[in-house]
């Protein structure tokens, strides 16, 4: 095929040329809905466009507005309570689960199926299924107070100060069986001579575990990072279905701020100015890792 | 259960919209016990007309309903017809020539002369056009208390405010919750309002919602607002419920000792078969200031391109004004009607209160009416926090206040 194509540029642009044309529809959609679609909400969120757009230009005062309402903060405040907890008990009991499921055991699909089962269900489901658990009329603490602990208290939805705990504790039900799923397949894809030969040399497992496993691991870490910090920086379905933001505004979170405003308060400046700062905290966490991660190895 | 089946049978209902020319989707957030009842009153009188009601009830209460109302009129693909509260929820839909003009149904029909109070006439009317029909007349400034609770505790069912605030500790030792207040942030925000007309009174009332006057809404008045919201928000706790209708039938089940909401509860005690004045009591204004709000709900038809379809909208306009579904819908739902020239005399006794209330008229216009969707928001984001959160100051709440009715629109 290249031998009758001429050497040069044409070529480079020529090469695989089925998959580029293949490609096209999705680099389309990418420039138009995506990148459009940011740019056109970046400016007008320096609008002051209620129910409709509208380019009438108000510069930064949707900003000032966000940063002054109380319920911003406190969403962000719960975003970050939740993403930083969410991350490390997700990823620490889904590798302990792996592990655990990694030592030869018996009726390991049936244990695999009965920790994945959660990640079928959806966030509302699991938010309406833990709403109810969490219950103090219905749920634990009743159950726990019929056994006799008659003063037992547990009611982290009712309660401002730990409701968002109380969401972190479905979320982590729902998604830490697809975290154990991934860390499975990254410990099967471990060599078992590494196993051998670490036991020939006298290391203890768990030793085996967190200096050998893994760091062999790192891409399938890294993956695993990606789909949980995706699925915590837009959070919303959970705690509608939880607990709709309640008790007051206690468990609030930004993605529930930019529907509210928009839809609700018909006010789609502030909302566009919510979701403006939302797409820059991503990219304040992702630009910085990506560039050490892709710009570091172009150099190495 | 009842809301899951409004919203399938919605979702059955949907394809058939483009069945027959005459058939007319309507969306609305009825879908309560009493509402749906009533709801059947009006689809039953619109079938009479030769038309086809088709039901498109979205459950979840307004601030559910209203983004998928708002977004199926933007987007592209209307309803026939759709419910909004009296006020200013669709002014921006109208102002784009999104909504249908229904003047010269209007004056074919004289609602200038019918239609009362007046103010109702003129949340629907902007820049001189009449968008809307407006259904009923609901008000928020009623205090339903459970007799069968009071008995419980063994106090006497009180005449006010203070009266009940006085009788919460006896409640509270009988193991009543006092004040029912649903975790939706609408209800404490009513609630709240509701005990401003109270205790400040119609004229403060009026001075910072309608002129947005700050300094008022900083004002020692307001102060005492504050006072009694707290109140409130210690007697409310422990009603661990979301919907209206739930705190309603805490009240009903003698769980709870009384309720601030509008007169749509009524609806519910109608459906539990109790009766005025014997199972419960009611205090318009909360026995303190008897003012009530015309609050309520209109109906909105969006341009639609199909002539025979804009000819059923014009049929349904003027089938809910029409004295005859005025009396059965207003009846089954618990509200006063639009207009004064006919005949409730089925009316209960709380319904009677209303009527005669308005009749002397004791009216204040919403705050749905005076402020814009994005103020309510913002003073729902305060008041659902304020009843949540113990730690927050009277003090505290009142200087949020202030700030949002300064920048209020």
């Amino acid at each position: 095929m290249r031998s009758h194509v001429p050497a040069g540029r044409p070529s480079q642009l020529f090469r695989n040329l089925n998959s580029k044309i293949a490609s096209i529809p999705m680099i389309l959609i990418a420039v138009g809905v995506f990148l459009g679609g940011t740019i056109w909400t970046v400016l007008y969120s320096f609008t002051r466009s209620g129910l409709l757009p509208r380019l009438s230009f108000v510069g930064l005062d949707q900003y000032e507005r966000l940063w002054a309402a109380p319920r911003w903060i406190i969403s962000i405040q719960n975003l970050a309570i939740y993403g930083i907890l969410s991350l490390i008990f997700s990823l620490a009991i889904g590798f302990l689960l792996a592990a655990l499921m990694d030592q030869k055991i018996r009726f390991e699909n049936t244990f695999r199926t009965i920790f994945l089962y959660p990640f079928a269900l959806s966030f509302i489901v699991t938010g309406l299924v833990w709403q109810w658990i969490l219950n103090p009329e219905y749920g634990v603490q009743s159950v726990v107070r019929s056994l006799g602990w008659t003063t037992f208290e547990f009611d982290p939805l009712y309660n401002p100060e730990i409701v968002i705990y109380g969401v972190l504790i479905a979320g982590l039900w729902q998604g830490t069986g697809l975290v154990m799923c991934l860390m499975l397949a990254g410990l099967r894809g471990i060599d078992e001579d590494i196993w051998k030969a670490s036991r020939v040399d006298g290391i203890p497992m768990w030793r085996t575990y967190i200096f050998i496993v893994i760091p062999m691991m790192r891409p399938v870490f890294i993956t695993t990072l990606v789909i949980i910090a995706s699925g915590i920086v837009k959070v919303y379905d959970l705690v509608v279905a939880q607990t709709s933001g309640g008790p007051g505004i206690a468990s609030e979170v930004p993605a529930k701020y930019v529907y509210d405003y928009m839809f609700q308060a018909q006010n789609l400046g502030q909302g566009f100015a919510a979701s403006t700062m939302m797409l820059l905290t991503v990219a304040i966490i992702i630009i910085p890792w990506a560039y050490l991660e892709f710009g570091g190895r172009k150099r190495g | 259960m009842r809301a899951l089946r409004a919203i399938l049978v919605a979702s059955v209902m949907l394809p058939a919209v483009h069945a027959s020319a005459t058939d007319l989707e309507v969306t609305h957030w009825w879908t309560s016990g009493g509402e749906a009842a009533a709801v059947k009153e009006l689809a039953t009188a619109f079938d009479a007309t030769g038309n086809k009601w088709i039901d498109g009830a979205i459950a979840g209460s307004g601030g559910t309903a209203r983004p998928i109302m708002i977004s199926r009129i933007t987007g592209g693909d209307p309803m026939g017809a759709t419910q909004f509260n009296h006020g200013r929820q669709a002014e921006e839909l109208a102002k784009s020539g999104m909504m249908r003009d229904l003047t010269a149904v209007a004056e074919k029909e004289k609602w200038k002369d019918i239609i009362k109070p007046a103010s109702l006439l003129a949340s629907c009317t902007i820049d001189g056009k009449i968008y809307c029909a407006p259904v009923n007349i609901h008000s928020w400034q009623w205090l339903w208390l459970s007799n069968a609770a009071f008995k419980t505790a063994g106090v006497a069912v009180p005449k006010n405010w203070d009266e009940f605030v006085a009788a919460a500790p006896a409640l509270e030792k009988a193991g009543i919750i006092p004040l029912a207040i649903g975790g939706q942030p609408w209800q404490s925000t009513g609630a709240f309002n509701v005990l401003m007309i109270a205790i400040a009174g119609k004229p403060t009332f009026e001075k910072v919602f309608s002129d947005k006057d700050e300094k008022v809404a900083a004002g020692p008045e307001i102060a005492k607002v504050f006072k009694a919201a707290d109140d409130a928000r210690r007697m409310s706790k422990g009603s661990n419920v979301q919907d209206w209708n739930q705190a309603t039938n805490m009240v009903i089940t003698a769980k709870a000792g009384g309720q601030i909401m509008g007169d749509w509860a009524q609806g519910e005690f109608a459906l539990a078969k109790q009766k005025a004045g014997v199972d419960y009591t009611c205090l318009p204004g909360l026995g303190v200031n008897e003012v009530i709000s015309t609050d309520g709900d209109a109906f909105y038809f969006p341009v639609l391109k199909d002539a025979a379809k804009s000819k059923a909208q014009e049929a349904l306009a003027s089938t809910i004004v029409s004295p005859k579904v005025q009396v059965a819908f207003n009846l089954k739902k618990g509200s006063l009607p639009i207009r004064g020239d006919i005949d409730l005399a089925a009316a209960n006794d709380c319904m009677k209160k209303g009527l005669e209330i308005l009749a002397k008229g004791n009216v204040v216009r919403s705050v749905n009416q005076l402020v814009s969707a994005d103020t309510q928001k913002q003073l729902e984001d305060l008041f659902s926090e304020f009843f949540a959160k113990p730690s927050m100051t009277p003090v505290d709440a009142q200087k949020r206040f202030a700030a949002i009715i300064a920048s209020a629109d």
